[in-house]
């Protein structure tokens, strides 16, 4: 078992040293000039030679890496070109939004996906199961801007029970406002993810109805339900987990479009500004910062799935 | 190739082909994709109106037989907006399923018939790069080279490149020891003819699959792109780009946006649902044998 974490881990860590790679190399060395990239094209010659200064552009670009590593194993990820502001200070304080926004979406996914995940499964014969999953495998196909702006015309402009828009000013010093504010985009999410995970909930439900030890309970006396509930649970559980890593993944795009549909001050919709403004530096934090919890989410996942699953236990022993 | 040796397979293809539309979901698949691909010709030769046309008296026109769907906040007709958008939906679904093609067989020949240590690598770079959310790829190509279409081209066929990559890698490594292929080397095929003659037949089923569903991620992320402004540029017509614009009169006009968003999810649906039938059409040959074809239809992870 530590074997299997210690490898795990470094998996993890050379992914992150190839992530960081290719963050840095695609946006530093792809484009040929990065300074003239981000001064713009009509820039004077002094603008340039300043960005190339302040960026360390002399030096040779491996050193250039290190030194962006360097910093980064310190916290530090260099500085905003536009406003001159620590890009980990400003990450920090955007996660403030984009961290719960997640966390909430996830819940609500999974809320509403293990329960019709295998209420579909266990009358799948059945109008109720037919109707669950034809309306999963619809919303699975939503875009999730259009689910949003859906949503935000029932509850908003129909029904007037949520907010369109914004995020409180006071931020969590008012905390019913940021949820309430919160609580439509992370429904947004919530849904179309929770969609997707409904299939995987299903499938995985469907597999577990099939086996034996979910009919041998059902013999000694158990309704089907029962049994499935009992003994078929925990295996659905460790599918879900399986594929929660994909999720995350989800959650994180989710929140990049929604945060801008919502004009929610999140990390998402900070990239998005900084991509228009070419400010390549925070968005080289940026995307690490994201595909960084993309991955060590997967590793936890992982681990979390070898450490729950009886039956990969058991065969590390024997093997 | 005699006429003989081309039969049977002629016979398995059309085989096939009966098995898809055997289901519900083949046929929705195929009939959604077929009006999509002729939506986007016709477009070409004919529009009800010029979908570029802007009419100030004629704005906010509620559906009508004039204008089908009715006009926008400029007075242009939402319907020939939506068939010339089509054009754009087929290009990117196109576009990517080519370069995720090239990086997926690229990908997979080089992580299963070469050197171990190349091999392993690969794996292992695979493994790493599927992490990287399609989004992310998009904003991090966008970032340096501005916004495009080909952003969305280049983010999904990589991304899905990859994923083809891991799901075909195993299939071909598979496929690589069987008799034939060891029979096809003995006879002094190279690497690459046996490649082209024995393997990549062998796994086409597996990667018809998976292009479908590239096709479907594709869509939802030309909307998504197009939407942040990284997609379609202003002057080409694009679903996506139809969200953005009017979402500003979501409370006003809510009916004109209920129809570029329809109409992408109809798209992406046709095309995970034909993905689906594929995979079953294909079953028994290649199956759910092993992890590596357990394919996870991934159309949330997009957009």
């Amino acid at each position: 078992m530590t074997r299997f974490i210690l490898t795990r881990l470094v998996l993890l860590l050379v992914g992150l040293l190839a992530a960081s790679a290719l963050i840095f190399f695609t946006i530093r060395v792809l484009p040929g000039d990065v300074a003239q990239v981000i001064a713009g094209t009509d820039a004077t010659p002094e603008a340039v030679a300043a960005i190339r200064e302040q960026l360390g552009l002399g030096q040779p670009v491996l050193l250039q890496y290190l030194d962006w590593i360097g910093g980064l194993l310190r916290g530090d990820l260099g500085n905003s070109l536009l406003t001159g502001t620590p890009v980990a200070s400003e990450l920090a304080q955007k996660a403030q939004v984009t961290v719960p926004l997640g966390i909430m979406a996830l819940v609500i996914a999974l809320a509403f996906s293990v329960p019709l995940g295998v209420l579909a499964a266990v009358r799948r014969t059945r109008a109720t199961g037919v109707v669950i999953s034809f309306a999963s495998q619809g919303l699975a196909a939503v875009p999730v801007v259009w689910a949003g702006m859906m949503l935000v015309l029932l509850f908003a402009v129909v029904l007037g029970w949520l907010p369109a828009q914004g995020f409180p000013r006071a931020g969590w010093n008012d905390p019913l406002a940021a949820i309430r504010a919160l609580l439509l985009p992370a429904l947004t999410i919530g849904v179309v993810e929770g969609a997707v995970l409904l299939r995987f909930v299903r499938s995985a439900a469907l597999d577990a109805i099939g086996q034996d030890y979910v009919r041998t309970a059902a013999a000694k006396g158990l309704t089907r339900s029962q049994a499935l509930i009992r003994h078929g649970l925990p295996n659905v559980a460790l599918s879900v987990v399986t594929v929660l890593g994909l999720q995350i993944a989800g959650l994180i795009v989710g929140s990049v479009i929604i945060e801008q549909l919502f004009t929610l001050p999140g990390i998402g919709r900070m990239l998005v500004a900084d991509v228009g403004n070419r400010d390549l530096v925070k968005v080289q934090g940026e995307l690490l910062v994201l595909t960084g919890v993309v991955l060590v989410i997967g590793a936890v996942v992982d681990v979390v799935h070898r450490l729950a699953d009886p039956r990969l236990r058991e065969r590390e022993r024997t093997t | 190739m005699t006429a003989g040796q081309d039969h049977p397979r002629r016979r398995a293809a059309s085989g096939g082909l009966r098995t898809l539309v055997s289901g519900p979901a083949g046929v929705f698949g195929l009939v959604v994709v077929t009006l999509l691909l002729l939506s986007a010709s016709v477009s070409f030769l004919w529009t009800p109106y010029d979908p570029q046309l802007t009419d100030p008296f004629a704005k906010w026109l509620a559906p009508s037989p004039a204008h089908l769907l009715g006009t926008d906040e400029v007075g242009r007709d939402i319907f020939s907006l939506l068939l010339v958008g089509a054009r754009v939906t087929v290009a990117v679904a196109i576009g990517s399923a080519v370069v995720s093609t090239v990086i997926g067989v690229a990908l997979a020949a080089l992580g299963s018939l070469t050197r171990r240590w190349v091999r392993e690598t690969v794996a292992v770079l695979i493994d790493i790069l599927i992490a990287f959310p399609t989004l992310l790829i998009a904003m991090m190509i966008a970032s340096v080279f501005g916004g495009s279409l080909w952003v969305v081209i280049w983010a999904v066929g990589i991304s899905f490149g990859v994923n083809i990559a891991r799901v075909t890698r195993p299939e071909i490594r598979r496929v690589s020891h069987s008799e034939y292929v060891l029979a096809g080397k003995a006879a002094g095929l190279g690497p690459v003819r046996n490649l082209t003659r024995h393997l990549l037949p062998n796994v086409a089923p597996v990667f018809i699959v998976q292009l479908s569903w590239s096709m479907a991620v594709a869509v939802l992320a030309e909307a998504g792109l197009s939407y942040l402004g990284y997609g379609a540029p202003s002057s080409v017509p694009s679903w996506g780009r139809m969200l953005s614009e009017l979402q500003t009169y979501l409370a006003v006009h809510p009916l004109s946006v209920l129809w570029p968003g329809l109409a992408i999810t109809i798209t992406v649906l046709a095309l995970n649902l034909l993905g689906d039938a594929l995979r079953d059409a294909t079953d028994p040959t290649l199956g759910r044998r092993g992890p590596a074809s357990t394919p996870t239809s991934p159309q949330g992870v997009t957009a």
